[in-house]
């Protein structure tokens, strides 16, 4: 890997761990100072690779450059706490030599406590994600700006007062009790479920970012699955989501970063590899009882159903009937759709339309976009009305070049 | 919105009147539908449960009959709760409850708040 490739490759991989690891050092309270510490260390990087070429060890070489930057800024601490702290007895002045663990396995756990300290209950549900994303992942306040569509101000304070958030209420680095982390788990895998759609579904053009996301995504829940006491079914049921979906990256945009319908991909582009992977965490996460089948079961279940492209009555009755108990754990606009549209391919259009009709989601572009599909061939009048709406609700360009390249094709039909 | 429940009663006695295992087979579909059809919509606000069909009844002299049906007969097969505006609303959304299909009928009643 050459020298302007690598600095960004490592920055994603080593700067989350580092900065949790000093975090484990310093204490949350101290994050920015962990942040800039880390920060610091890829700068002088950059300068000193530039100059004399690649260390032996890249990744050693950071660490032992934030390790000695952690201890002059422990030490200057100290000799602070010491002045300031005089009237104290003196055993509890005597910490000078920190000891900053860099195991492997401190490593894990670090990041691990990390994660379930963002997902603490006094952070936003907003904020858990942007924390994630720059906290756990390296992310900068520019990228996820561009992944949320909004603008690095924003994304800048938001982050800075979700970290406030973890300084004021003393939010503790370390993986809580079995009762508190089955409490917590929740919180956590929303959190990584929804930065996996932020990078599947996001608006954002960055074709690589938002692969980069989804990886992360995947990554974290890995470490769960990794982590005995996170090691749970639902964990397992979302990381067998994320590999199904993951298995149709290269197919679903094409060169142009336009968006390619399911129905249209080419399956050859299917990773067969994530495939598997899916079916064995699905097999994984089905170890357990029936009162505890999690909304990631059976969402998991209807990503194995599209694992085979084959339009046949059985797989989407099969859907209709996992989407009607989906719906039935938790309401989401997206599930509602995606409902309609299997109930048209099981009951047939006449029934999805009247059934779209009473969704209620008027403002919402893909509501619009069903109902042109099941108008399709029926009345297409209704049909071009419907692109319409869309095109005039949708947010990003390749979703309009979408829906006015289906315009082109109903206006030609009906010519 | 408001919830309201919605009971589901049949007739459970009436040995004609029983639907065939078969015919139970081919309700599971239809319950289904429809419970996804209003959580669609954002209106299911509890699966509720589906009864048992046999069951005892304590008179207010503690005297225990097998119950509820020897004397009604129509006798409450489960419930769910919605989500509507009125009890109109409401009313509209159990006309698509499959129980109606045979022979059953939906009570419809606005649930009373705490406060």
């Amino acid at each position: 890997m050459e020298n302007n490739e690598l600095i960004p490759h490592l920055f994603r991989t080593e700067y989350s761990k580092m900065v949790a690891v000093l975090c484990k050092a310093f204490g949350i309270e101290h994050i920015s100072i962990a942040e800039d510490v880390v920060s610091d260390t890829f700068l002088l990087a950059v300068e000193t690779w530039g100059q004399k070429g690649l260390p032996k060890n890249p990744v050693a070489w950071l660490y032992i450059v934030a390790k000695n930057k952690s201890r002059d800024i422990l030490r200057r601490q100290n000799i602070f706490d010491k002045k300031v702290k005089l009237a104290l007895p003196k055993e509890e002045v005597d910490n000078s030599e920190l000891h900053i663990d860099l195991s492997e396995k401190n490593i894990t756990d670090s990041q691990l406590q990390m994660i379930f300290a963002i997902c603490h209950p006094s952070i936003s549900a907003e904020a858990q994600i942007g924390l994630a994303l720059n906290i756990l992942c390296g992310f900068g306040a520019e990228e996820i700006a561009d992944a949320f569509l909004s603008n690095k101000e924003t994304i800048y304070k938001r982050l800075a007062r979700a970290k406030e958030k973890l300084k004021e209420n003393n939010v503790p680095l370390e993986l809580p009790s079995q009762t508190e982390i089955d409490n917590r788990l929740d919180v956590v895998l929303r959190t990584m479920y929804l930065l996996f759609n932020e990078g599947y579904y996001s608006a954002s053009q960055n074709v690589t970012l938002r692969k980069e996301l989804c990886l992360e995504a995947m990554r974290l829940t890995y470490s769960l699955i990794e982590n005995e006491s996170t090691n749970t079914p639902a964990v397992n049921a979302l990381m067998s989501i994320m590999c199904f979906h993951a298995s149709r990256f290269e197919a679903r945009i094409d060169s142009n970063g336009e968006i390619i319908l399911y129905e249209d991909q080419d399956a050859s582009l299917w990773s067969e590899e994530l495939i598997n992977k899916g079916k064995y965490y699905l097999e994984q996460s089905s170890h357990c009882d029936k009162n505890k089948v999690s909304k990631y079961h059976i969402e998991a279940a209807i990503a194995f159903y599209h694992t085979n492209q084959a339009d046949t009555h059985d797989k989407w009755e099969s859907i209709l009937q996992l989407y009607n108990r989906l719906l039935q754990i938790e309401y989401s606009p997206i599930a509602a759709l995606n409902r309609t549209y299997a109930l048209s391919k099981a009951n047939g259009k006449a029934e999805a339309i009247v059934e779209a009709e009473k969704l209620g989601l008027d403002d919402n572009h893909w509501y619009h976009l069903l109902l042109a599909n099941l108008y399709t061939g029926i009345d297409n009048g209704k049909t071009v009305t419907h692109l319409k709406k869309a095109l005039n609700l949708s947010k990003t360009v390749a979703e309009k070049n979408f829906i006015e390249k289906k315009l082109q094709e109903v206006t030609l039909t009906n010519a | 919105m408001k919830e309201f429940l919605l009971i589901f009663r049949r007739d459970f006695i009436t040995k004609e009147e029983q639907p065939s295992p078969e015919q139970i087979q081919n309700m599971m579909k239809p319950w289904q539908d429809w419970m996804g059809s209003l959580a669609a919509q954002n209106k299911l606000a509890s699966s509720g449960n589906r009864l048992a069909s046999d069951g005892r009844v304590v008179k207010s002299d503690k005297i225990v009959t097998d119950g509820p049906y020897v004397e009604i007969k129509e006798a409450v097969g489960g419930y769910i709760v919605v989500k509507a505006n009125d009890l109109d609303e409401a009313a509209e959304l159990a006309k698509g409850c499959p129980v109606l299909n045979i022979g059953g009928n939906v009570e419809v009643r606005g649930l009373v708040g705490m406060d």
